[in-house]
C-alpha cells in the first residue's frame, strides 16, 4: 500500500473563510483581557512595593495563586465552577476575558513591580528635594520612566496571552482554534487547517512585535 | 556673621544610627542666612548624611532640627513640615539625578509648575533665565543624556534654583565629574555664593572651600571634630584628626 503525504493547498485556502470569523474573537478576548489585566497588574504591582506589610501580602497571594495555577484550570473554574456559586451560567466570552485578565494581571503586576523598582533611588530623592509630593514624584518622574522600561516585558506578556486564548476552545468560545476544530470536523483536513490557524496566530503576534519595536524605538529616542 | 541673626538651620544634639553604626553623634549646628558652610571629612564620616537630614532625605533618631522655622521630628514623623522645608531648600546631588525622560527645560519647570503652581509661561521664562545664568540656555530642548556631566550638573543647579530656595544643599557636586568639568560647576556655585545664597556644601575641593566658605566644618566619625573660618581651619588646624586628614587630601 502506498502512503502519500500531500499538503492540499486548496483545502488550506478553503478554510480561510471559516477561520477568519475567529480572529475578532481571539483579539477581543486577548486585548479585552489584557486591558483589564493591565489595571489589575498596576494595582497589585504597586501594592507589592508598598512599605506597609498588610498591603503587600494580598498582592503576594494574588500573584502566587494566579501565576501558580494553569490558565486552563482557571478558565474551567470560571466557566464551569463559578456558575455553581453564582446560580447562573457565565458567558463563554466573559469567562475567557476574565481568565486572561486575572492571569495576565498576575504576571503584569510582577512586571510593574520590577519596572518601578528599577528606577534609581536618586530620581525620587531629587523629586522630593524639589518639594514634589510622593504622589507627584511617582506620577511625573518615576512612572513615565518605569513604564518605558516595562514595554518589552508587557509586549512579551501580550503575545503569551494571545496564544493562551487558544485554550479557550474548550469552553466553546468561537476563537481561532475553535473555528478550526469545527471546520475539521466536517472536512478531516487537520494538517492544512491547523497550519492556517498557526499562520493566523503568527500574523497577529508578528504585527504586534513590529508595533512594539516601533514603540520601543520611539521611547528610547526621548 | 552677625550673631543676632536667627539661624535658618538649627540642629541640636542630633543623633542618627544605621543599625549599630552611630552615623551622627550629638551634632550641634546653626547656620545663619547668607552663610556658606563647607563640610569636609573622610568618606563614611557622616558628612553627606548630615546634609541629607536637613531636607529629610535621611531620618534621625533623636535631637532637634528646625529648618526655616519648620521643625523636623525624629523618625520622619513630620510630613507637613517636611513638605514645607523641601520647597524652601534646594539640593544638588553627586549623581545629578536629572530626570532623563524630560528635556532640560522640562526638568527645570516641573517643580515650579506642580509645587508652586506657576503657569507654564512663567515657569519657562524663569527657567530660561536660570539656564542662561548657568550658561546652558542653548541646550534647553535637549535631553540630559545628550549633555556633558558638567552641563548636567549645571542644569541640576538651575532646576533647584527654579524653586527659589532660601537654602541650597550640595552633596559632593563635583565628585562624579571629569576633572576638566569641575571648574564650570564650581564657577556657577561661586556666583551663587556671591549673590548671597545660603549654602551648605559637602566637597573634597579644598581650594574651593578655602575661597568660598565662611566656615569650614571637619567631621570625623559622625562628630564635628573642628570648625572655623577656612584660613584658620586649613592653616592652623587644632585637632590632630583634622591635621592628618588635611595632610592626606592636600598632599596631591
Amino acid at each position: 500500500m502506498e502512503v502519500t503525504f500531500q499538503f492540499d493547498w486548496s483545502a488550506a485556502f478553503g478554510s480561510i473563510p471559516y477561520l477568519l470569523p475567529g480572529i475578532p474573537w481571539t483579539l477581543l478576548i486577548s486585548f479585552g483581557g489584557l486591558a483589564i489585566g493591565f489595571f489589575i497588574g498596576i494595582f497589585f504591582g504597586l501594592l507589592r512595593i508598598s512599605p506597609l506589610r498588610w498591603l503587600r501580602w494580598p498582592a503576594i497571594v494574588y500573584v502566587e495563586v494566579f501565576r501558580g495555577t494553569p490558565i486552563l484550570v482557571q478558565v474551567l473554574f470560571i466557566f464551569y465552577g463559578l456558575p455553581q456559586l453564582l446560580g447562573g451560567p457565565i458567558n463563554a466570552l466573559v469567562a475567557g476575558i476574565a481568565a486572561i485578565a486575572v492571569n495576565s494581571g498576575a504576571y503584569i503586576s510582577e512586571i510593574v513591580r520590577g519596572g518601578v523598582q528599577s528606577i534609581e533611588r536618586g530620581q525620587s530623592e531629587a523629586s522630593l528635594s524639589l518639594g514634589l509630593s510622593r504622589t507627584q514624584a511617582f506620577r511625573y518622574v518615576i512612572w513615565p520612566q518605569a513604564f518605558r522600561r516595562m514595554i518589552p516585558a508587557l509586549g512579551n506578556q501580550s503575545i503569551i496571552s494571545i496564544k493562551d486564548t487558544s485554550l479557550f476552545s474548550v469552553i466553546g468560545v468561537g476563537e481561532l482554534v475553535r473555528q478550526g476544530q469545527i471546520y475539521i470536523a466536517t472536512t478531516f483536513t487537520a494538517l492544512e487547517v491547523y497550519f492556517m490557524v498557526a499562520l493566523m496566530y503568527l500574523a497577529i503576534t508578528w504585527t504586534l512585535s513590529i508595533l512594539l519595536r516601533q514603540l520601543e524605538r520611539r521611547g528610547l529616542a526621548g | 556673621m552677625n550673631d543676632t541673626t536667627p539661624p535658618i538651620v538649627r540642629m541640636q544634639q542630633l543623633n542618627k544610627h544605621f543599625g549599630n553604626l552611630h552615623v551622627l553623634n550629638n551634632i550641634d549646628l546653626d547656620i545663619v542666612p547668607g552663610e556658606v558652610v563647607v563640610i569636609i571629612g573622610a568618606s563614611g564620616s557622616g558628612k553627606s548624611t548630615l546634609i541629607r537630614c536637613i531636607n529629610g532625605l535621611e531620618e534621625f533618631q533623636s535631637g532637634n532640627l528646625v529648618v526655616d522655622s519648620s521643625e523636623l521630628l525624629p523618625y520622619g514623623k513630620s510630613t507637613q513640615a517636611l513638605q514645607t522645608i523641601r520647597t524652601e531648600v534646594g539640593m544638588v546631588f553627586q549623581q545629578f539625578n536629572l530626570f532623563p525622560h524630560l528635556s532640560v527645560l522640562d526638568n527645570v519647570t516641573l517643580a515650579p509648575m506642580k509645587v508652586r503652581g506657576l503657569s507654564r509661561d512663567d515657569a519657562i521664562s524663569s527657567a530660561t533665565r536660570l539656564l542662561d545664568r548657568v550658561g546652558i540656555a542653548d541646550q534647553a530642548d535637549k535631553y540630559p543624556s545628550h549633555l556633558s556631566g558638567g552641563q548636567q550638573q549645571r542644569v541640576a543647579l538651575a532646576r533647584a534654583l527654579a524653586m527659589e530656595p532660601r537654602l541650597m544643599l550640595f552633596d559632593e557636586p563635583t565628585s562624579a565629574l571629569d576633572p576638566e568639568m569641575i571648574g564650570e560647576v564650581l564657577d556657577a556655585m561661586r556666583e551663587l555664593a556671591k549673590e548671597g545664597m545660603t549654602m551648605v556644601i559637602v566637597t573634597h575641593e579644598m581650594g574651593f572651600a578655602r575661597e568660598v566658605a565662611d566656615r569650614v566644618i571637619f567631621i570625623h566619625k559622625g562628630e564635628i571634630a573642628e570648625q572655623g573660618p577656612p584660613e584658620k581651619l586649613f592653616d592652623t588646624p587644632q585637632h590632630e584628626r583634622t591635621q592628618s586628614f588635611l595632610a592626606r587630601v592636600l598632599k596631591h
